[in-house]
């Protein structure tokens, strides 16, 4: 089987308390999640990737190249790696040119451009200002494009918004969108934000006790209910879609996607990809159309399968043309309209999440 | 006036060489001090610790068995050098090493300590080397440290006089330090002498002391 184009990675680490056991094969390419609650191991095994853990045994082979068998691998300078921390950590002797230009003096012979680093993260009013004059979000943005800096093979990012609070979020979301958009450099997102994962990443790894229990493509593993930290209330799926126009008089756009058309709020630029989140619970099911609504977005589907949820609901796997979400329908109501596998339903849709930035190419 | 300077000069030369040397090997001493879980650490970090404690009469007998001619450091030195290590002033900056030891291990190792690992966690992923981690993030870091470590070991230097008695004795030029002046002058009821060294003890010691707490808490401010 060919390496060439991923991180495989495996380590076994007994902690007090806690084991970490994992065999994973990461793709080079886009934002890989992993997804997991506090105290998982995510954190740990970014640091084990990074080399930053001593003690670690295991094997890493990135893109062909053995960068750790057992217990001797490659010093931590000499993985060509990026790691956004949680905290920025930035040098508080050195001002944002000063931490910029450390990896990037290091990073032998490949350079990156600090000025287009700088704008993509939004930097040039900063360069000369020192640590302790900036806000949590900006730090932040400088860790990151000091990571970048380095000019590295890969970044590891360890829920670099975890320590910020709900507005230095947003305020960064759209940087990381960018990079997303602009860079082919692979990235491993540690997070336990649903909404982080979902908005970002391509490919997804759960982890649970030290383990990985899925490692997907994110549409496929937002289906998997089965697992303990995707069912429950935040229950539901991704679609891919396009724009296609814009209803000014009503703030509405219109956006289509494998299984129909559909409107969203708000306005989008025409053939800009979305990534739409739709929540279980938001999602409702009947036999006919029904007539008069409040609800704008009904469209045929087919029952894939039914599964218990709690005591009172279920979860209905739907397909919507090739894209598949989920409804989540009380249990009485499933019965009385006797409901089954393989029915056609019309599937009624109250509200739509757009995952990405209304204008990615800011 | 230059039986005054004499031993003043002495005692600067005494006290920058000795802070030199004490900052040159203690500097690695406090990292290891900071940074390792070993189980000598704490025996290591007592034994540094000790001349704080002891009486500097029990240091200086000690150092003169040890730096004499029949002691294990002294024999050697005479071997080498054809001279005594003892009544010497190469003697006398082996001697003060030992003494003013924790004065500059201690300030760098709670420097090191406060410093943490996730700066230079992050030099390493930045591609810096242990060594080019330690030089560019830790040392400029803990520049307060260093500069309370200076200035301590070298005051505390200027200031001995027990050790220095002991393994120095008094020869003018080469072991008179101005400790040692001032109580032979104080001896001999030399009384307007001994004051006029003294001042200039005090004054020079409180201006030295006084510039490093100024110059950290100015870089504390920043």
């Amino acid at each position: 089987m060919s390496t060439a184009g991923k991180i495989s990675a495996r380590y076994k680490l007994q902690r007090e308390g806690f084991s970490l056991d994992v065999d994973i094969e990461i793709p080079m390419r886009g934002i890989t999640g992993i997804f997991g609650e506090s105290g998982t191991g995510k954190t740990l095994l970014l640091r084990c990737i990074a080399g930053l853990e001593h003690a670690a045994a295991g094997q890493l082979v990135v893109a062909g190249e053995v960068w750790q068998d057992g217990k001797a691998g490659r010093p931590i300078h000499e993985r060509n790696i990026g790691y956004v921390f949680q905290e920025p950590r930035l040098f508080a002797h050195l001002d944002v040119r000063g931490n910029l230009e450390y990896g990037r003096h290091r990073a032998r012979g490949r350079n990156v451009d600090v000025d287009d680093v700088v704008a993509l993260l939004g930097l040039e009013g900063l360069l000369g200002r020192r640590p302790d004059t900036l806000s949590g979000g900006e730090a932040q943005r400088v860790a990151i494009a000091r990571a970048l800096l380095r000019a590295p093979r890969f970044v590891l990012m360890d829920e670099p918004l975890a320590s910020l609070d709900r507005a230095r979020r947003d305020e960064i979301l759209p940087f990381l969108d960018r990079l997303h958009a602009n860079l082919s450099l692979p990235i491993i997102y540690v997070s336990h934000s649903i909404d982080e994962v979902t908005r970002l990443c391509d490919h997804l790894l759960v982890m649970d006790g030290g383990r990985i229990v899925a490692n997907d493509s994110l549409q496929h593993i937002l289906l998997r209910t089965d697992l303990p930290v995707l069912g429950g209330e935040e229950a539901g799926a991704v679609i891919l879609a396009r724009v296609i126009d814009h209803d000014k008089d009503y703030g509405l756009t219109r956006v289509a996607f494998d299984g129909g058309e559909m409107w969203i709020s708000g306005q989008h630029d025409a053939d800009t990809e979305l990534r739409l989140r739709i929540r279980a619970n938001d999602v409702s099911l009947s036999r006919e159309r029904p007539d008069e609504t409040t609800i704008l977005n009904i469209l045929p589907g087919t029952i894939e399968s039914i599964e218990a949820d709690s005591d009172a609901s279920e979860l209905v796997h739907l397909e919507l043309g090739n894209e598949r979400i989920l409804a989540r329908v009380t249990r009485r109501s499933r019965t009385e309209l006797g409901l089954q596998r393989g029915d056609r339903v019309m599937v009624q849709i109250k509200s739509v999440a757009v995952k990405n930035a209304p204008s990615a190419g800011r | 006036m230059s039986s005054t300077l004499g031993p003043l000069l002495l005692s600067l030369q005494l006290a920058a060489v000795t802070t030199l040397i004490l900052i040159v090997l203690g500097t690695p001493l406090a990292w290891w001090l900071s940074r390792s879980d070993s189980r000598l650490k704490p025996a290591i970090q007592a034994a540094v610790a000790l001349p704080i404690v002891l009486p500097p009469t029990v240091m200086g007998f000690y150092l003169l068995i040890v730096l004499g001619p029949y002691g294990a450091i002294g024999r050697w030195w005479v071997e080498v050098t054809g001279e005594a290590l003892t009544f010497s002033f190469a003697g006398l900056v082996i001697a003060s090493c030992f003494y003013s030891l924790p004065f500059a291990v201690q300030p760098l190792q709670s420097a090191f300590d406060s410093l943490g690992k996730k700066e230079l966690e992050a030099a390493r992923t930045l591609g810096a080397s242990k060594l080019d981690a330690f030089f560019t993030i830790a040392v400029p870091l803990s520049v307060p440290g260093f500069v309370t470590a200076t200035v301590l070991a070298f005051a505390h230097t200027l200031g001995e006089f027990g050790v220095v008695l002991m393994v120095g004795g008094n020869i003018p030029g080469e072991t008179r330090v101005i400790s040692i002046a001032i109580y032979d002058h104080v001896e001999s009821l030399d009384y307007a002498t001994a004051h006029q060294m003294s001042i200039v003890l005090v004054v020079f010691a409180f201006a030295i002391l006084l510039s490093m707490f100024v110059f950290n808490r100015r870089l504390l401010r920043r």
